[in-house]
């Protein structure tokens, strides 16, 4: 059962007030989003493999916060410095354990793998923290700043900043380093990469820990913003796919249009129709999309060759 | 070698029927019953994508569809309980066939990577739908089908034994006649080299969509067995990401696009998943238990028991005859290669 969880704002005026709202909550959960999905799509680029894992992990993020939070008291953000690393040396392990053994058929095993991968762990954050709803708290979440005539958490402000950061962090890890030229490399054609002597399964399992270590950071904010439990994963990578589709599959900018874009319908729907549809009229923009564009806003044409 | 594998055939099939009659218990026969099922779903859903190479991970879709319009239909036209709903089947087959015309329609416009990923979105759009369409479905309460009778313990699951069994060896039927076509070449060049076989002629676009209907079809027809059988239909149960899974990895067990393969693979993996639900379903330790088989069948056993199987028979027959072939290595792939496609 899909869970929606009141935007916790005061709403006052008109419809158009309204709209205005639901486009900025939108833009700073979008922002949220887009960390999770770009993991994703690069991780598409560089291995071709489709981890629908990344929905758990991104819950698994969350509940780390969580237990960093019940047990040591830190502060969410500050938690973050332990949990991005462990998520990122547990996205190694999970690579180097099962990824790594998938030798033909990637995308589609890699399916199957990482959906088997997401279902153990869901059963072990079960087993471990319960299935009953939690949410991270902390005074940001708690308290809003007034804008106008509405009020926001503070901890959407707080999450879209972390986005931001963590974004143009990847931007110019991707764009400015040697790291990113091999990761750009190996995304553009893996034999020639390799035949340049660049370390191809190196820089796969790099970006394999990444995807789950930005999936983990966005997993804290969503956990902020939203309560949760291990089968919210499902909810997550439904959404996570179909904004990675209609941006593009393997493109970051694609990513982060199609984040925004979700969000942003998402939460105008919701306003002028029904929570419940929320997610319905992004789908039926995605089907329309699709019928013109299958490869996405931003995808490559034909799609590359296995 | 021919009369042998008849003979075998009908003795197996022999043994199908009188199973529930020697093993009466209605524990056995309700497993036997969901084995049943699986196995013509998987059936149904090897004739898209394990002939044509298309993995479709939204045929829970047609699962869901037929079973909501065999519950649809029971209570509109106040369908008396017993075995009229059987009748039924066909009619929700062909509504999930028909959902799965426009639904084909799109996913396929796209190649294989993101043709995977437009069925997975497909898939959620419809749960949403069955969520929330509250008018037709009824949302998350969900429809309560007619009770089938008075059958008793022992007997209560034979019909749907039977009906369960018809089902899959009309999959079956289906598939055998698919694969020993033109047309079943053509979705077979499909899964080989797709742009090759559009330029030798094959008609890719309509093979492939009439493929993807035909087994939805089947798929639909499994779904509503399912209805009737577990008596209730859910969105969460009837369109269950779970389902896609258990079908693929049944298939991918058993054998990709082999026929055969989808029944061996669903005789070994539902009986020891309806074990896990039943022994930890309480708990979240099923899902563990789920997760780590899968993962063992992915990793140790990729190709399927039946191509494993296959190349080891076939090696080792080579193996007794190489004396006689001189040029052993070649006819031997080749041997591979034929004997593969017999299957």
């Amino acid at each position: 059962m899909r869970v929606f969880v009141s935007l916790r704002l005061v709403r006052r005026g008109g419809t158009v007030v309204l709209i205005l709202e639901a486009v900025v909550l939108g833009i700073l959960s979008g922002g949220v989003y887009a960390l999770m999905a770009s993991g994703l799509t690069l991780v598409f680029g560089v291995m071709e493999i489709i981890n629908i894992a990344q929905g758990i992990f991104v819950i698994a993020g969350a509940y780390v916060s969580y237990a960093l939070q019940q047990q040591f008291h830190l502060d969410l953000f500050v938690g973050l410095l332990i949990t991005m690393p462990v998520m990122f040396l547990f996205g190694l392990g999970v690579e180097w354990l099962f990824i790594r053994r998938i030798k033909r058929d990637r995308v589609t095993l890699s399916i199957l793998v990482t959906y088997a991968v997401a279902l153990v762990i869901e059963g072990v954050l079960g087993y471990i923290f319960t299935t009953d709803l939690v949410q991270l708290h902390a005074w940001y979440v708690d308290a809003s700043v007034q804008i106008g005539n509405f009020y926001l958490p503070y901890v959407y402000l707080f999450a879209f900043a972390l986005s931001v950061v963590l974004l143009t962090g990847l931007y110019l890890l991707l764009y400015r380093t040697p790291f990113g030229r091999s990761l750009r490399a190996s995304m553009q054609n893996r034999t020639a990469a390799a035949l340049l002597g660049i370390n191809v399964s190196r820089v796969q399992a790099i970006t394999f820990g990444l995807g789950v270590a930005l999936a983990a950071a966005g997993g804290m904010a969503y956990g902020a913003t939203n309560t949760f439990n291990p089968s919210s994963s499902y909810d997550l990578i439904s959404r996570l796919l179909v904004i990675i589709v209609l941006g593009g599959m393997g493109s970051f900018w694609g990513a982060l249009i199609g984040s925004v874009l979700m969000l942003v319908i998402g939460d105008v729907t919701a306003v002028l129709w029904s929570p419940v549809w929320s997610s319905t009229a992004f789908f039926a923009l995605l089907v329309v999309l699709l019928m013109f564009r299958p490869q996405g806003l931003l995808g490559w044409s034909e799609g590359r060759r296995q | 070698m021919r009369r042998v594998k008849i003979g075998g055939l009908l003795c197996l099939l022999a043994f199908a029927v009188i199973f529930p009659l020697v093993f009466s218990n209605s524990a056995i026969t309700s497993i036997a019953v969901f084995t049943l099922l699986y196995a013509g779903a998987a059936t149904g859903w090897n004739i898209f994508s394990g002939y044509t190479g298309y993995f479709s991970l939204g045929h829970a879709v047609f699962y869901g569809v037929g079973a909501y319009t065999l519950a649809l239909l029971c209570r509109d036209w106040n369908v008396a309980s017993g075995y009229t709903p059987f009748l039924l089947f066909p009619l929700s087959g062909l509504l999930a066939g028909l959902f799965a015309i426009p639904l084909g329609w799109i996913a396929l416009r796209v190649r294989k990577h993101v043709f995977v990923v437009v069925t997975i979105a497909l898939f959620f759009i419809m749960q949403l739908l069955a969520y929330n369409l509250h008018g037709i479905t009824n949302g998350s309460a969900g429809i309560v089908l007619p009770f089938p009778g008075d059958w008793g313990d022992t007997f209560f699951n034979l019909p749907f034994y039977y009906v369960g069994l018809l089902l899959l060896l009309l999959a079956l039927a289906v598939s055998w006649r698919i694969r020993h076509s033109k047309y079943g070449l053509g979705l077979l060049a499909i899964r080989d080299d797709e742009d090759r076989a559009l330029g030798l002629g094959v008609k890719t676009g309509s093979f492939k969509l009439s493929a993807y209907v035909l087994s939805a079809v089947l798929v639909g027809m499994s779904g509503a067995l399912y209805a009737y059988f577990v008596g209730e239909v859910y969105p969460q149960f009837v369109f269950d990401p779970v389902f896609d899974v258990t079908v693929v990895m049944i298939v991918l067990l058993g054998g990709f696009g082999t026929l055969s393969g989808p029944i061996i693979g669903a005789v070994l993996l539902v009986p020891l998943q309806q074990v896990i639900t039943i022994e930890f379903g309480a708990s979240s330790l099923d899902l563990i238990a789920y997760g780590a088989l899968f993962l063992l069948i992915l990793l140790f056993l990729p190709e399927g028991i039946v191509p494993s199987l296959q190349t080891i028979w076939i090696s080792w027959k080579a193996s007794r005859t190489k004396a006689v072939r001189a040029n052993g290595a070649a006819s031997q792939d080749h041997a591979v290669l034929a004997e593969r496609r017999e299957v």
